[in-house]
């Protein structure tokens, strides 16, 4: 079971930040301190549209010693399963909101003796939090920062301004600028550690080429948040709940079993913690695992599923929830 | 007498050449000198940095294989100093592998750790004698090359039992006093570390 320390927060602030970028500014409803944080750290956000619960992943990506409240800021998303849409258009100051207590998949190793940030357009804003604590205690770091264009990229000014273009190098792929990956890994002091969070093709591409120059797994970490695939719809059975429930073309599995009302575990909702691993009993037709967290051998046996993002092909499954 | 079964004793899995590096480390120690020579793929010798203390006649045969550099030491120590101004200095890309006695691959280890190198990267594997590095939790003295348990403490005299708890920060196992409660009834000590 999932603890339940969940936040009633209300929106203070939405501003506009770049062409598809809105921020929003979270405080606590009853007045209280937000809890501090680590860098890189995230939050389950909540939202109730119509009859629909929306749970989504975002990054913090305020102070993390800020307790006045949490700034997140996310991307209009084309073709979205609606959560995007929903914070975008439909979500105004003074809306309420349920968030969960920060949890943090994307930590920083603090025995680094340097940190290497490279973000691909919205996936900068886990950094954005974990340089403000890096600068506060004073660890060596750089951040490399692929955006669009400089209208459809997102906090770029302010992070040069702020962190000075020695730290902060911007890349921009309309005007042919791109991260020289290869020439940034081979002149890292012995003991540098990388972060990537971006595109898939991104995160897989860069540490890819570390792999391949000599960076040992230890010192490499990524953050994918993935938002559950839409698929056939398909039915669950709940075996310990004792419930039949359908789930949606656009749903995920998680999304279903909560709608009717039984709490199952979840942290990041995106395929990568782990915590939603639920056994499964049986099964028919193709299970499509697409999480980031099984061993290929479990995704093999059809014995576990990560209910988050990973779904059924055939008709029916049953779980042992 | 030996406490068994703590899960902080290190493990040596041996040197297993990262195929990817373009530069290897070796900070190697008499018989560790083997886990080289008995290397089958002797290609990566070539970007290899070789750190060696001990009998001459590996250091000969070391040499016999042409590494980038040889460099000897007379003394751990001076090895140890050596290795961290190379550390310092390396970028990332080059793999640390040390081979030799627990006590030698403990400090080349804690010399690594300093730099922010994660153990975890750090290929090493057991060569020579078992004798321990123990560190007496009462003086907090440390004792090198420790054969028996117990063992009686060259600093404050105690007889100590040696326990697999390990500290990576000290490079060293924990000796407790073993007969805390009626001295003068340790057991004798066997030879457990030849």
């Amino acid at each position: 079971m999932s603890i339940n320390t969940d936040m009633t927060v209300r929106v203070v602030a939405i501003s506009q930040v770049a062409e598809k970028v809105k921020r929003f500014r979270l405080e606590r409803a009853d007045g209280g301190a937000m809890p501090v944080f680590s860098g890189g750290a995230h939050v389950v956000v909540a939202m109730r549209d119509g009859d629909l619960l929306r749970r989504n992943p975002y990054s913090l990506m305020s102070s993390p010693r800020d307790t006045s409240a949490f700034e997140i800021s996310t991307l209009r998303v084309e073709n979205s399963r609606g959560g995007s849409a929903f914070m975008h258009e439909k979500l105004k100051v003074g809306d309420r909101l349920i968030v969960s207590q920060p949890i943090n998949l994307f930590p920083f190793d603090g025995r680094g003796r340097k940190h290497i940030l490279m973000a691909g357009g919205i996936g900068i804003t886990p950094f954005i939090a974990m340089m403000d604590q890096m600068q506060r205690e004073d660890r060596p770091f750089e951040l490399h920062y692929a955006i669009r264009n400089r209208g459809h990229g997102a906090y770029w000014k302010e992070l040069t301004e702020r962190y000075g273009p020695h730290r902060v190098k911007i890349y921009v792929d309309d005007e042919k600028l791109f991260i020289p990956v290869d020439q940034i890994l081979g002149a890292q002091p012995l003991g540098t550690h990388l972060y990537v969070c971006g595109p898939a093709g991104m995160i897989d591409g860069v540490l890819g080429r570390a792999r391949g120059a000599g960076w040992p797994e230890q010192n490499l970490h990524c953050e994918r948040f993935l938002a559950p695939p839409p698929g056939k719809s398909f039915r669950v059975i709940l075996r310990k709940s004792a419930k039949t429930l359908t789930v949606a073309t656009h749903q995920s599995i998680l999304e279903a079993v909560e709608a009717a009302g039984v709490d199952a575990p979840f942290l990041c909702r995106g395929g990568a913690c782990g915590q939603c691993e639920t056994s499964i009993v049986s099964y028919q037709g193709a299970l499509e695992h697409n999480d980031h967290y099984l061993e290929p051998d479990d995704k093999q046996s059809g014995r576990k599923i990560m209910i988050c993002v990973s779904r059924l092909n055939g008709p029916e499954i049953t779980l042992d929830l | 007498m030996l406490v068994v079964g703590i899960k902080s004793r290190p493990v040596y899995t041996g040197l297993s050449i990262d195929a990817h590096a373009p530069r290897h480390l070796f900070a190697l120690e008499n018989e560790g000198a083997r886990a080289v020579l008995e290397q089958a793929d002797k290609a990566c010798l070539a970007k290899s940095e070789i750190l060696y203390i001990g009998a001459d006649s590996f250091a000969t045969e070391l040499a016999g294989l042409k590494p980038f550099d040889l460099w000897t030491a007379h003394t751990v120590p001076i090895l140890l100093n050596r290795l961290k101004v190379t550390l310092q200095t390396a970028k990332m890309g080059t793999r640390l592998y040390i081979a030799g006695t627990e006590s030698f691959i403990g400090q080349a280890m804690q010399v690594a750790l300093e730099l922010g190198i994660d153990f975890n990267s750090i290929r090493t594997e057991h060569r020579g004698s078992l004798a321990r590095r123990v560190q007496c939790v009462h003086c907090k003295g440390i004792t090198d090359k420790v054969t028996t348990s117990p063992y009686t403490c060259t600093h404050c005299g105690l007889p100590l039992l040696v326990r697999d708890h390990y500290s990576r920060r000290l490079g060293a196992f924990q000796g407790v006093n073993i007969d805390a409660e009626e001295p003068g009834t340790a057991p004798a000590p066997e030879v457990l570390f030849p």
